[in-house]
């Protein structure tokens, strides 16, 4: 059975299947959706993805979403939003209760298999109806650390302080990232929060409004493809040359929060350190995150000198929960099926202070 | 574009936890104000302390005493508390590393300001005055002047675990709460609601008729964007006999409740069936819908008063015939 090649340890030597992304597609991303319900909100996406492929919906093989009930408040709300997909007769479906960018790794190893040709991947958060801050606290150790409360802007602001004591930031160096981001996501029509953004008053000391991320509501989707079928469906696919995702210590008093261990061996597996990349989509929430994941993946040496971070403006610009990390490898593939990328790293994270990631590594063929 | 419908919504979870032993120890210990770590395959003393590994994931059960003081590891000043934050003044959150413990805890440490903490500052936990086995036994850190040789545990000593009235479980209260809304297809069919009609809405592709709509054909995965009055009549399609009371619900058992097909709907619906004897409501049998009065709802208690059917009621027609209904049962 074809299936990826890596042993347990090293660089993943690519798996025998070839998969790509062939399509992306996002919503505009909004502080508020309170018009649409959450299939509302996805529909057009699904149908623009889908009909970029030349696909109808009943061709696709395998469907697989990423979301989380906890952000609107709605039981399987997941289930309604199969309804924009058109399930019925049954297809062949499954969803984490994770960002899409898991979902999208469901999907990759599917395709491996040999079993689906073809796969829709999908997600979507409302964080509008809801305390985002409140509700992201419902994900902690229940025991430590949920009955405190501590918000996620207080548990990235720990971080960001670490980093600051450690000499490897300030809040001037922060700043820039805000800047970057947000200047580049002028470029970004999708994007929530671009041009100039005030850094504003602490929210929780060292981070200050600008260095968070908007709250927001949005949705992304990409459609993977297997080989000569991706090939057919798009004129340059963005080939997954390597996926792999790792996660730290459960405990954050137990993890040195200035280094992402998991970020770095997860890039490993994927095949990342092998080669220079030109395009890093990075989802860091927080400025200070985006500090963090350089060092891990060696962007501020020589060899990250001729690395384009975010020119989609990040997560810093657009961060609907839940879809944010799917839309770092959707507009990664994209700057790859536009010519305007060769190699690309994209990443995804879950959970406080960078907890689980995801790396995978795209490239296009030459041409 | 109808108005956006909001009404209050409230999730809350009493969630009950068990512990494993070195939990059990750990929170127990908080009660007896003493702290618990426990020594993982590295020799690290893990406080707060893990049931496994957090690097090997190997069980993990030597306990050791460590100290009520400990020094600042890293810190953020959070300068508007939030619901259910250890304290309702501006505070500190902190990472406090214990004496005699390698990993650091996450708490609360209550300051003037932000310029009285710092990185390596001594701190000491403030206990909370009354202790019921929970992280929140400890009320809070506060900072430590103090230079140190007053005897407190330095070095990690050999526990246990045994305590009078160990605990096996935690009760954690969790409450959340949203705004919601129902997005543009059931708003028109709430606010149709309000005159007395039942809004269904139409597929364009395969033609069916959805009420209550939810915005899509779940089986062709397209927006149902055509609007359709049902009803008000409809067919029974089938039905339970209830016998359990629910709570908050005045109604006596047995009652039915059943799927109805209103006329023109693609999709049966489901309502209490009234006005007539339990045990004489039929597969076939057609109703019409007895109103509530009352305005939109703005919190779940006032459910009851939505303007919406109460119930249906037989019509008096005759029964409808099973192929008519056969095919939405
Ligand atoms: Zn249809």
């Amino acid at each position: 059975m074809p299936g990826p090649s890596t042993g347990p340890s090293g660089p993943s030597t690519g798996p025998l299947r070839e998969v790509a992304i062939v399509a992306f597609g996002q919503s505009d991303h909004v502080r508020s959706s309170a018009e649409t319900s959450e299939v509302e909100m996805l529909m057009p996406v699904l149908h623009d993805v889908v009909s970029r492929t030349g696909l109808k919906a009943g061709d696709i093989d395998f469907t697989c979403s990423g979301s989380s009930d906890y952000l609107a408040g709605r039981a399987f709300s997941f289930t309604m939003a199969l309804d924009g997909v058109g399930a019925w007769p049954p297809i062949s479906e499954s969803h984490v209760e994770m960002d899409g960018a898991w979902a999208l790794y469901e999907a990759w190893v599917k395709l491996l298999t040999g079993e689906a040709e073809t796969a829709l991947v999908y997600a979507y958060g409302k964080s509008s109806p809801g305390d985002l801050r409140e509700v992201l606290t419902r994900q902690l150790d229940p025991y430590y650390l949920a009955p405190l409360w501590p918000d996620s802007v207080a548990l990235a602001a720990l971080q960001a302080q670490a980093l600051i004591d450690a000499g490897l930031t300030d809040q001037g160096a922060l700043a820039g990232i805000a800047a970057r981001s947000r200047t580049a996501a002028e470029a970004n029509p999708h994007a929530q929060l671009r041009g100039a953004v005030p850094a504003g008053d602490p929210v929780v000391a060292p981070l200050r409004t600008g260095d968070c991320p908007p709250i927001g509501d949005g949705a992304a989707a990409v459609v993977l493809a297997a080989g000569d079928t991706a090939r057919r469906l798009c004129d340059r696919p963005a080939w997954i040359r390597g996926l792999d995702h790792r996660i730290e210590a459960h405990a954050l008093g137990v993890r040195d929060l200035t280094d992402s261990p998991s970020t770095r061996l997860a890039a490993e597996r994927a095949g990342y350190f092998a080669r220079p990349v030109d395009t890093a989509e990075l989802h860091a929430p927080f400025t200070s995150q985006e500090v963090v994941l350089r060092r891990a993946l060696a962007l501020d040496g020589p060899d990250g000198a001729g690395v384009r971070i975010n020119p989609s403006g990040g997560a810093l610009a657009a961060n609907p929960v839940m879809a944010a990390g799917l839309i770092r490898l959707g507009e990664a593939a994209a700057r790859i099926q536009r010519g305007e990328s060769d190699r690309a790293l994209a990443h995804a994270t879950s959970g406080p202070c960078l907890q689980q990631n995801l790396v995978a590594v795209l490239e296009g063929e030459t041409r | 574009m109808p108005e956006i419908l909001t009404a209050p919504l409230v999730v809350e979870f009493p969630f009950t936890r068990s512990l494993g032993p070195v939990q059990s120890a750990f929170l127990t210990g908080l009660r007896e104000r003493t702290v618990l770590g426990v020594t993982a395959s590295d020799g690290r003393v893990v406080v707060p302390p893990a049931e496994y590994d957090p690097v090997t994931a190997e069980e993990i059960r030597e306990l050791v005493e460590v100290g009520t003081a400990g020094t600042v590891t890293t810190w953020a000043w959070n300068p508007a508390p939030r619901r259910g934050q250890p304290l309702d003044t501006p505070f500190a959150w902190v990472l406090v590393r214990l004496d005699g413990a390698d990993t650091a805890l996450l708490h609360a440490l209550d300051a003037p300001g932000p310029d009285a903490v710092r990185t390596g500052m001594r701190v000491r936990i403030r206990w909370a005055a009354e202790r019921t086995g929970a992280i929140t036994d400890i009320a809070c850190f506060e900072p430590d002047e103090s230079t140190g040789d007053d005897g407190r545990t330095r070095e990690p000593v050999a526990h246990d675990g045994q305590f009078p009235d160990l605990l096996t479980g935690i009760t954690a209260p969790a409450r959340l709460d949203y705004t919601y809304s129902p997005g543009a297809a059931q708003s028109r069919y709430i606010q149709a609601l309000a005159d007395r009609r039942t809004l269904g809405e139409r597929c364009p592709a395969c033609r069916k008729v959805y009420v209550p709509p939810r915005g899509a054909c779940p089986t062709c995965g397209v927006a149902t964007s055509t609007q359709v009055e049902v009803g008000p009549r409809g067919t029974v399609t089938t039905f339970c006999i209830v016998n359990i009371k629910a709570r908050n619900l005045d109604i006596d058992v047995p009652y039915v409740y059943a799927h109805i097909a209103l006329d023109g709907a693609d999709l049966a619906l489901h309502a209490r069936i009234g006005g007539i004897p339990y045990d004489q409501v039929r597969m076939g049998l057609r109703v019409e819908p007895v109103w509530a009065d009352g305005a939109f709802p703005h919190s779940p208690e006032d459910m009851g008063a939505a303007p919406i059917p109460d119930h249906y009621r037989p019509t008096g027609e005759p029964d409808a015939d099973y192929d008519s209904y056969k095919e939405l049962i």
